[in-house]
């Protein structure tokens, strides 16, 4: 994650604080520009987050693991989050996150070994009139089975 | 030839998940002449989409839905001039989808280029604003409480009377919060309108800001959606760069500060002090009510906080007066509401249309069923804290309290379909499972109260004990429901109550091996297994 950075993660974490001041409750926006810029919210940036911000170092931790989208370690080269909400279900989503899971061979949250797909749930990804939804690298399909899942899994992969 | 034809195909999320941007690229490098694609949003008729419409002399003409291989076929059968093939539609505005619909909120959505600020005066924007600006707050509170305008997030609270809350409280600083956390599966409605017409939101905030005396605004948008997100955030650079926002508001004494905040993917931010508290950068917490959040809000200070669409409905209620929007409806459930078809559905999408409606006339007139083909089971209405409602009750009216006396509730207008293959115990069961995993935690009711009625709900399944463990889960239910702090753990057990009340056959033990509902209804491989582990 440091190659081609010759700053500090601390010197670069206080960088995202600084481009927020200013702003009222900053601590999510800063978050979400760690995880932007490391990929993940590693748990040293807690301590230095705690002083910039002058907060208790359980606040930031608590915040951190309160909410699903910060990751504690890197997600795969591909990242494929099937929607389980109740209009994908209707439509097959249950079906299709366990073809996901038997295809990769990973439990739901989990990384396949080498490090290449991370499969994840989401309970709605706002397209539940085209079920079922998935968003692979951040790109949203609708009406996915689990032919198209393979495909769209196999063309993330060759990129 | 020298004036260039304009092709829409929108940008809207939906349609880009099914292959929107590829369709816009092949229009636009096949072209043999010259056109000017707009990326508008989308009409809402989902199942069309892409959905190409070509600006002719006698209106928009639609092609859909159209796929990029599609696109040579089309051209050369002259869609540039409105020219037939298998895909063509007809005028868009005339299609019995549209003509059924009583388009107030989403007027401009797909109609308009959302970032155009001249499509966006063309077609009535800033009249609203324009109209409460020459009034006193006070005016502008009183006009949008005589229209009966209700949040459309769920709860249905008038949103005058929020406001005239906010307007009387002291203070120098208050905000104006929209909640644009649709974490409601079924619902997509507060997107479209955000990546569909920005600009009535921004406008609609703006009004509120005025009546309430609020300077200040932030809108919170799930990280689920990032062309929301990003559209939004271009709407007001250029709102601002228009005078819109900032100091002065179109020559006026007023004075207001737009931002937009990201959510991080938790589902009960969109609970109002929920969302409050992940604003202030904290753990998304459900404060103890009171004090309300119109008193007390963002950072302790008066705060309108509203939903997207409540919001993005002002300015059409100011603009028309509260008489126009008053005059639609039905009751206590005044002006249109944004149903939003989902799930098994033949022709899922948005209809707008006043309040009184039946839940039957949307799903068979509008929706054309199920998308299966097979006969419609269960509908479960206003997200996953909403109850099902069976195929013998669709004659239900759209009504907050006509469905509040059947034990259901409008909610937001999501309405999502399943056919005859769902287990309805599995559906109670994930109700329980959502919760569990969704609970801010405050209170045990729900933090804990989900947890068991997962387990509760598979012994029944597993027929362990099966009378005393439905009464144990009907006990479950109560406790949640009387002792939660907010919705979340207070209406859950409204899905979880509905699936046994109606469709108790499914709740039946199984015995191992048996994959049959005691009906006889064959149940998919997929639907008896238990869910994954979350």
């Amino acid at each position: 994650m440091t190659v081609g950075h010759s700053l500090s993660i601390e010197d670069r974490v206080r960088a995202i604080v600084t481009a927020h001041d200013g702003e009222r409750g900053r601590l999510l926006p800063i978050l979400h520009g760690i995880q932007a810029e490391f990929g993940y919210v590693d748990e040293a940036v807690v301590p230095v987050l705690a002083q910039e911000l002058n907060i208790s170092r359980a606040d930031v931790h608590g915040v951190i693991t309160f909410y699903h989208d910060f990751r504690k370690a890197p997600a795969g080269r591909t990242e494929v989050r099937v929607c389980r909400g109740e209009a994908c279900q209707a439509v097959g989503a249950e079906n299709l996150m366990a073809h996901a899971q038997r295809r990769l061979g990973v439990s739901t949250g989990e990384t396949t070994p080498g490090g290449d797909v991370t499969l994840e749930q989401v309970f709605c990804l706002g397209n539940c009139a085209l079920g079922p939804s998935v968003q692979v690298n951040g790109r949203l399909y609708g009406r996915v089975g689990t032919e198209r899942l393979d495909t769209l899994m196999a063309e993330a992969d060759a990129r | 030839m020298s004036t260039p034809v304009t092709v829409y195909v929108p940008r809207d999320s939906a349609a880009r998940s099914v292959g929107a941007d590829e369709v816009a690229a092949a229009v636009r490098s096949a072209a043999d002449r010259p056109i000017r694609v707009v990326r508008n949003g989308s009409r809402g008729m989902l199942w069309l989409e892409p959905l190409v419409e070509v600006a002719t002399g006698e209106g928009r003409i639609g092609y859909g839905p159209v796929r990029p291989e599609d696109v040579d076929g089309l051209l050369a059968a002259g869609m540039l001039d409105g020219g037939d093939h298998e895909l063509r539609l007809g005028l868009v505005d005339e299609l019995p989808w549209m003509r059924g619909q009583d388009r107030l909120t989403f007027a401009r959505v797909g109609v308009t280029d959302p970032l155009s600020v001249d499509d966006y005066v063309a077609h009535g924007g800033l009249a609203g604003l324009r109209r409460a600006l020459e009034r006193t707050p006070a005016e502008v509170v009183e006009e949008v409480t005589a229209s009966g305008l209700r949040g459309r997030g769920g709860a249905g609270f008038p949103a005058g009377i929020k406001w005239k809350t906010v307007l009387e409280a002291a203070g120098p600083l208050k905000f104006v919060c929209c909640n644009a956390d649709e974490g409601d599966s079924g619902t997509f409605a507060d997107r479209m309108l955000m990546e569909g017409d920005p600009f009535c939101l921004i406008e609609g905030m703006l009004i509120a800001a005025y009546a309430a005396g609020a300077t200040e605004g932030y809108i919170y948008i799930r990280s689920e959606y990032p062309d929301a997100i990003d559209t939004m955030r271009a709407a007001i650079d250029i709102a601002h760069a228009q005078n819109w926002l900032g100091e002065g508001i179109l020559g006026s004494a007023t004075n207001f500060e737009l931002f937009v905040r990201v959510g991080a993917g938790a589902y009960i931010c969109g609970e109002e002090t929920s969302m409050l508290e992940s604003l202030e950068g904290k753990r998304g917490m459900v404060r103890a009510k009171p004090p309300i959040p119109a008193l007390s809000g963002l950072f302790g200070k008066p705060t309108v906080v509203n939903n997207v669409l409540t919001l993005a409905s002002v300015p059409m209620v100011m603009a028309d007066g509260a008489d126009a929007y008053q005059a639609r409806g039905v009751e206590r459930s005044r002006g249109t509401q944004v149903f939003q078809l989902a799930g098994n559905i033949a022709r899922g999408g948005i209809v707008e249309t006043a309040f009184g409606i039946s839940l039957g006339e949307l799903i068979n007139e509008f929706g054309g069923g199920t998308g299966s083909g097979r006969p419609v089971r269960a509908v479960q209405v206003g997200g996953p804290l909403g109850a099902y409602i069976p195929a013998s009750d669709l004659d239900l009216p759209m009504d907050y309290e006509a469905f509040a006396a059947a034990g259901a509730m409008v909610g937001h207008g999501g309405i999502v379909v399943f056919d005859d293959t769902v287990d309805m115990a599995k559906q109670a069961r994930f109700a329980m499972e959502f919760c569990a995993e969704e609970s801010c935690g405050k209170c045990t009711p729900c933090r804990v109260g989900s947890v068991r009625g997962v387990e509760v709900v598979d012994r029944i399944i597993a027929g362990e004990d099966r009378d005393t463990n439905l009464d144990l889960l009907e006990d479950l239910c109560e406790l949640m429901t009387d002792g939660s702090l907010c919705a979340m753990g207070g209406l859950t057990p409204l899905p979880v109550r509905s699936a046994m009340r109606h469709f108790s056959e499914d709740f039946l033990a199984r015995d191992a091996g048996d994959r049959t509902g005691t009906a006889g209804r064959p149940v998919p491989e997929d639907a008896a297994s238990g869910p994954p582990a979350p």
